[in-house]
């Protein structure tokens, strides 16, 4: 690791007094599971590392009076895991067992998850993120099979955004000054950089992710499916999350999100469509799922994702509706 | 432990606050500051740290003076200046949970979390299980067997406990499903599977 | 007991030998107490950490350190490839930082600026052709067997063509088929390297090694002094697999820039330099056309493959194929690639994993063409097992078939029962391996107060190799194990061989069984003088040495050392590798059976079970012995499913060198693992034969065949990722 400056603020307005507006400058660290390991590859350079762990306002999980709720970005996964306000959102639960590690639960945090570097490993072998060796003929196993036009070949590394973009998540985004406060869905929290200047997601700087906000989902079916090569921590190969509203058996509202087939996480579309005013089974599964990879533009080496991706499309509707998914 | 950051700090040459001074943000430090709860708080807390720090660690029941860089994570503390060298450096990021230790009672990867982030936190290293007999968690690792090189070893019965304590009456399956953070290469699992199990059976 | 020849006892008379004993050393190891070089903390000692080339192929124009050694607590700068050096890999060490912290010292590497000249680079271990056409394939040898000789006249080469052709002619069924195994590294968890400091000219380095005997030798020669002034020290290893025999160039630039600085240095690797620098296994690809009669026995075999083993070539052996069933007429050829990646070294069982993947997966497609049950099929080919053990393979297949059940869960290939997306399939393959007991030393010193200590300079490597040593001393002496201190781990004590190749456990049971016995004929004498008995009537037993002709006759182990008056009595014996020994021998056998679950739709594949049938000759510690099959088994999962070097095919970068894209297996892989510890008694009679290769080779084989049981498709090249089922799958027309 480069030497840096660390401070830790004790309140949300005490770390923005200690961030830079200056790209690069300052980092923010949560559980460190992410961020300790590319500053030690020299891949993240900070001058300035800024702890947001002892801030309480963020480590907090509180019902909202809407019925939904507030999560603290700071608050660890295996925290979320066993929250009971947690129940309603099953897909959310069961993207966070799939981090099948005890210690990232422990360690991680819901805000460092879903701000999480992507996962490329050229950008995580020393390239700059907009990497040359995807681009020219390098190995896209790994690479984006949607949204991949651009410079950006990787894939987002969040796992559990899909599943809380499915359920409407917002997140509070503060900064540069405490006042300025707003609320955006988190599915325009992503964004695919089209040059090196840009990140890969909205944050300045200057500015923290505090909370993650979800509506209330008591009638909302959901499930997070991830193909996933073994056990363990390993990022899966594909995955998708469903959040379905159903009545008299009819599928009214569906909200289907992709995970790690796109620079950023896969709103489909096309796979709600497939299934709005269908009755929720199997048959409709599969065509959502079909739905889902119809406009897929897979890369050199990584083919075999557009069927991973329609299979956990599909998996996830069956497991939201209570179905045996039909494989492991 | 009492821990008085802010003296030890100024003691062993922190810049307080220093960047905030003549940066824009400084009207607004201000502003927080002159809030009674806030400004306590921060007095103790709000340092921005450089260089090598004088900290206290408390590890294994008792405190430990060492000395900190910003960037020193919790694994070489323990293992360089407090030479408890049982959590193993392997995988540098995490993915191998052979630096596994507890803090605040849950098992995170000190390789990957910074030393001068745990001030004030109780830290329980593999080697505490050790100590007034052996735990019951590394004493079936030698029941059933469960290492072969040891690397992974300390990593892995830190792990199981923490399972354990969380998990009691864990079952087989559950502990198939529960152990995934951690790394053996010469392929210990299914004695630590046994492991594990007999230490829910209590035999 | 008599003087010669040494014996072991019978099964029923022994007291631990061949019991299950807890590991010695198991409650340090599993506390963290246990110190391994990682571990060894010296004062003022700098940490070490290297520069590696991010370039496959280049050569270095310069060097500037100016920089890195300004760098704050950064002690010195230590370079390792001058200008013109050619970097042949990445990730080749080009200098070294030492630091006072390891901070320091990474910060020092990232300063370092290294003007690079870039060369051309090849990577492509897999593609024989544009191997051929970038002039990277080097003749990787051959050889053609035929029934039938040519004449006198005849050209050798055209007589095999046109032989090979007659029998394919002839041959009741034809099958022609492409399969490969991609390299892997060795990933030991404690990387590479060393902790070092000079005593004045004497340098002592704490190593990771598998030869702690030989090194010292290895640091002595580069260094320029000799081998007496080395001492090698190695309690504990954190994995070698066949990786660590040498100091290697970082362990000799510790040692000189602890000369340099007067300080104690410690150098390991990174995880990346681990990877990318430590040692892999040579992949291996290969066409084979093979040719078989009615009943699946294998009548002829031609088959070319290929593979790469770094930039200096070296790939599979073409030694081992095909492997083990050798059908009567056979052509072999095989290729070597040079590529711009790491070099090989020798990778638990060198040559036989790849060598029984790339061919037990042919004859399993055999049986899939002809219909037949692989079982079957591989049973009538053990007529042509090449070592012979025709009749232990056919016991070993009966013995592991019960164990999976495989009469009962069997079917056609691709003709199971699908439950939704999954299906099921079993798959089997066999082995050999030597195992040849290595040279060793070892002395027994007994003192009169009637402890006893044991020294020999071996290594543990994690197989329980002081607990043996323990069970060795303690058994010849009727001792109970714990009454026998174990000292290994030096260099200082008796030579003992490096522990590679399975040569270990044959290494020390003969050296300290027969110290041990040499010991306890000596004091023999003394307590049979003082028992007015033949020394050849007494035996040692449960803590007493009693006369077999006197049952009355006794004395305490206590009592009988007291007779050696105020000196120990020393005892040093010695085995020289080849020598014949009734105690131990080599060559075994071992079948393995997978059972799968492969998910159709995703291409996941799931272990089920998977059961191992070994012989080892005689067993010294069952425990331990299991660990290690139970190991072998997971590294084989490992191997199968999971691990393999991914190289970018334009830069030559090792783009998974980190544990978290280098994907090894977890607790939850596995499924249930059966150990079949397989000792008769004619295979006990046999003596100590060494276990750590012969288990982790077959596995692939059934693996990969147990996958293509269940889909009726061939996935085949190791690892059976997802990707590659579903490839496979896609190929087939099965998707």
């Amino acid at each position: 690791m480069k030497a840096f400056e660390f401070a830790e603020g004790r309140s949300e307005a005490e770390i923005l007094e200690f961030l830079s507006p200056q790209p690069g400058h300052t980092e923010l660290l949560a559980g460190g599971t992410d961020l300790v390991g590319l500053m030690k590859k020299m891949i993240v350079t900070p001058d300035r590392v800024v702890s947001l762990m002892r801030v309480a306002t963020m480590k907090q999980i509180a019902p909202q009076a809407d019925g939904g709720i507030k999560i603290g970005a700071a608050v660890t996964l295996d925290d979320v895991l066993a929250h009971p306000y947690m129940a309603d959102y099953p897909a959310v639960l069961q993207a966070i067992r799939g981090i099948n590690s005890m210690q990232l639960q422990a360690q991680g945090t819901l805000g460092g998850e879903i701000c999480q570097r992507p996962r490329c490993w050229y950008y995580r072998n020393g390239q700059c993120l907009l990497s040359v060796g995807t681009r020219l003929g390098g190995d896209t196993r790994n690479a984006a099979i949607f949204g991949n036009a651009g410079p950006a070949k990787y894939v987002c590394g969040s796992r559990i955004a899909p599943a809380l973009i499915a359920l409407g998540a917002q997140i509070r985004i503060l900064g540069p000054t405490p006042r300025d406060e707003k609320l955006i869905e988190l599915e325009s929290f992503y964004r695919t950089p089209r040059h090196e200047q840009q990140r890969e997601n909205v944050l300045e700087p200057n500015q923290l992710v505090t909370h993650v906000i979800l509506p209330p989902a008591r009638d909302v079916l959901s499930a997070t499916y991830e193909v996933r090569h073994g056990e363990g921590p390993d990022y899966p190969l594909a995955a998708a999350a469903a959040a379905l509203r159903v009545e008299g058996g009819v599928v009214r509202e569906a909200r289907i999100v992709l995970g790690q087939v796109a620079p950023t996480p896969w709103v489909s579309h096309e796979a709600a469509q497939a299934l709005v005013g269908q009755p929720l089974d199997q048959a409709a599964a599969v065509a959502a799922g079909e739905a889902a990879v119809a406009r897929a533009t897979p890369l050199a080496d990584n083919q075999y994702k557009v069927q991973m991706a329609k299979v956990a499309v599909k998996r996830s509707i069956l497991l939201a509706a209570g179905y045996e998914s039909g494989g492991f | 432990m009492t821990q008085t950051p802010g003296k030890s700090e100024t003691r062993s040459g922190v810049n307080r606050r220093e960047f905030l001074q003549g940066s824009g943000a400084a009207a607004a430090a201000t502003a927080l500051a002159s809030s009674g709860q806030a400004f306590a708080q921060e007095a103790a807390s709000s340092a921005v740290i450089s260089g090598s720090t004088k900290i206290s660690l408390q590890v294994n029941g008792a405190d430990h003076e060492v000395t900190v860089e910003p960037r020193t994570t919790l694994l070489e503390v323990l293992r360089y200046q407090l030479d408890l060298t049982g959590a193993k450096p392997v995988s540098g990021d995490g993915s191998s949970g052979a630096s596994t230790v507890l803090v605040d009672g849950k098992p995170v990867a000190a390789s990957t979390t910074l030393a001068i982030t745990t001030r004030g936190k109780p830290i329980q290293t593999v080697e505490s299980l050790g100590e007034g007999g052996l735990d019951p968690v590394p004493a079936a690792f030698v029941e059933h067997d469960a290492q072969q090189c040891g690397f992974c070893t300390p990593g892995f019965v830190v792990a199981v406990r923490a399972f354990l304590n969380q998990n009691p009456n864990a079952t087989e399956q559950q502990i198939r499903e529960g152990l995934n953070g951690n790394i053996c290469r010469c392929g210990t699992y299914a004695n630590v599977i046994q492991a594990a199990i007999s230490v829910v059976k209590g035999a | 007991m008599v003087k010669a020849p040494y014996s072991w006892p019978s099964r029923e008379n022994a007291k631990l030998l061949g019991t299950e004993q807890k590991r010695l050393d198991g409650a340090e190891k599993s506390i963290g107490k246990a110190k391994y070089t990682y571990d060894i903390n010296l004062k003022d000692m700098l940490i070490a950490k290297a520069l590696g080339s991010p370039h496959a192929h280049a050569r270095i124009r310069g060097i500037d350190t100016a920089e890195a050694s300004q760098v704050p607590g950064v002690v010195d700068v230590h370079v390792l490839r001058q200008a013109d050096y050619e970097i042949h890999w990445q990730g080749d060490l080009i200098a070294v930082v030492a630091a006072e912290s390891e901070g320091a010292a990474a910060e020092g590497v990232s300063k370092l600026k290294v003007d690079y000249e870039m060369l051309p680079v090849f990577v492509q271990d897999d593609n024989l052709e544009a191997a051929q056409a970038a002039e990277r394939t080097r003749p990787g040898g051959g050889r053609a067997i035929t029934e039938a000789e040519p004449g006198d006249n005849e050209d050798e080469d055209e007589f095999v063509e046109l032989e090979l052709n007659r029998l394919f002619d002839a041959a009741a069924v034809t099958l022609e088929g492409y399969y490969g195994i991609d390299a892997i590294t060795h990933c030991c968890l404690e990387p590479h390297g060393s902790t070092v400091y000079w005593e004045g000219d004497k340098l002592i380095a704490y190593l990771s090694t598998q030869n702690v005997s030989g090194s010292d030798e290895g640091f002595a020669g580069d260094l320029q002094i000799t081998a007496d002034d080395v001492d090698v020290i190695c309690d504990y290893i954190g994995g070698g697999f066949g990786s660590k025999f040498a100091p290697d160039y970082w362990g000799i630039a510790a040692a000189e820039i602890s000369r340099k600085t007067g300080r104690p240095v410690k150098f390991m690797l990174d995880r990346d330099h681990e990877l990318q620098d430590a040692g892999c296994r040579p992949s291996g690809y290969i066409k084979v056309k093979l040719g078989a009669d009615e009943n699946g026995v294998i009548t002829v075999w031609d088959s070319h493959h290929w593979g790469t083993g770094g930039f200096q070539g070296g790939a599979v052996s073409q030694g081992v194929i095909p492997y083990v069933l050798e059908p009567k007429n056979y052509r072999r050829l095989a290729t070597n690639i040079a590529t711009n990646t790491g070099p090989a070294r020798a990778w638990r069982a060198p040559n036989h994993p790849q060598g029984c993947s790339i061919t037990h997966t042919a004859i399993d497609d055999l049986a899939a063409k002809m219909g037949k049950d692989s079982f079957d099929v591989f049973m009538a080919n053990l007529p042509n097992a090449s070592n012979g053990f025709a009749d232990l393979y056919a016991d070993q297949m009966n013995v592991a078939a019960r164990l999976i059940d495989w009469k009962a869960k069997w079917h056609p290939h691709g003709k199971g029962e699908a439950n939704g997306s999954i299906v099921e399939g079993l798959g089997m393959a066999l082995h050999t391996w030597g195992g040849t007991a290595n040279t060793s030393s070892c002395t027994v010193r007994i003192h009169p107060d009637g402890g006893v200590e044991s020294f020999c300079g071996t290594q543990e490597l994690g197989t329980g190799t002081r607990t043996a040593c323990a069970i060795l001393v303690a058994e010849t002496l009727g001792l109970p194990i714990d009454a026998v201190k174990v000292n290994i781990g030096r260099s200082t004590y008796p030579f003992s061989g490096a522990s590679g190749g399975s040569t270990t456990i044959g290494a020390i049971s003969e050296s300290h069984r027969r110290a041990a016995h040499d010991a306890l004929w000596e004091l023999s004498q003394r307590v049979a003088e003082r028992l007015e008995v033949t020394p050849e009537s007494l035996e040692a037993v449960d803590g007493r040495i009693r006369s077999n002709d006197a049952p009355d006759k006794s004395l305490s182990w206590k009592e009988a050392c007291g007779l050696l008056g105020m000196q120990p009595l020393e005892v040093t014996a010695n085995y020289r590798r080849g020598e014949e020994s009734p105690l131990s021998s080599s060559n075994v056998g071992g079948v393995q059976m997978a059972h799968v679950a492969v998910d159709r739709e995703t291409g996941v594949v799931k272990m089920k079970k998977y059961v191992l049938v070994q012989d080892m000759g005689l067993i010294v510690n069952r425990l331990t012995a299991a660990s290690q099959i139970y190991g072998a088994a997971i590294m084989t999962i490992a191997y199968a499913l999971f691990e393999q070097r991914i190289i970018d095919p334009q830069t030559g970068a090792f783009l998974n060198a980190n544990m978290a894209e280098y994907k090894l297996p977890r607790l939850g892989d596995i499924g249930e693992i059966v150990v079949e510890l397989y000792e008769p008694d004619d295979q006990r009679q046999r003596g100590v034969i060494g276990l750590g290769e012969p288990p982790v080779i077959s596995g692939g084989a059934a693996i990969s065949n147990a996958v293509a049981n269940a889909l009726g498709v061939r996935v085949p090249v190791l690892p059976l990722t997802p990707q590659r089922v579903l490839d496979a799958l896609q190929q087939a027309g099965r998707v």
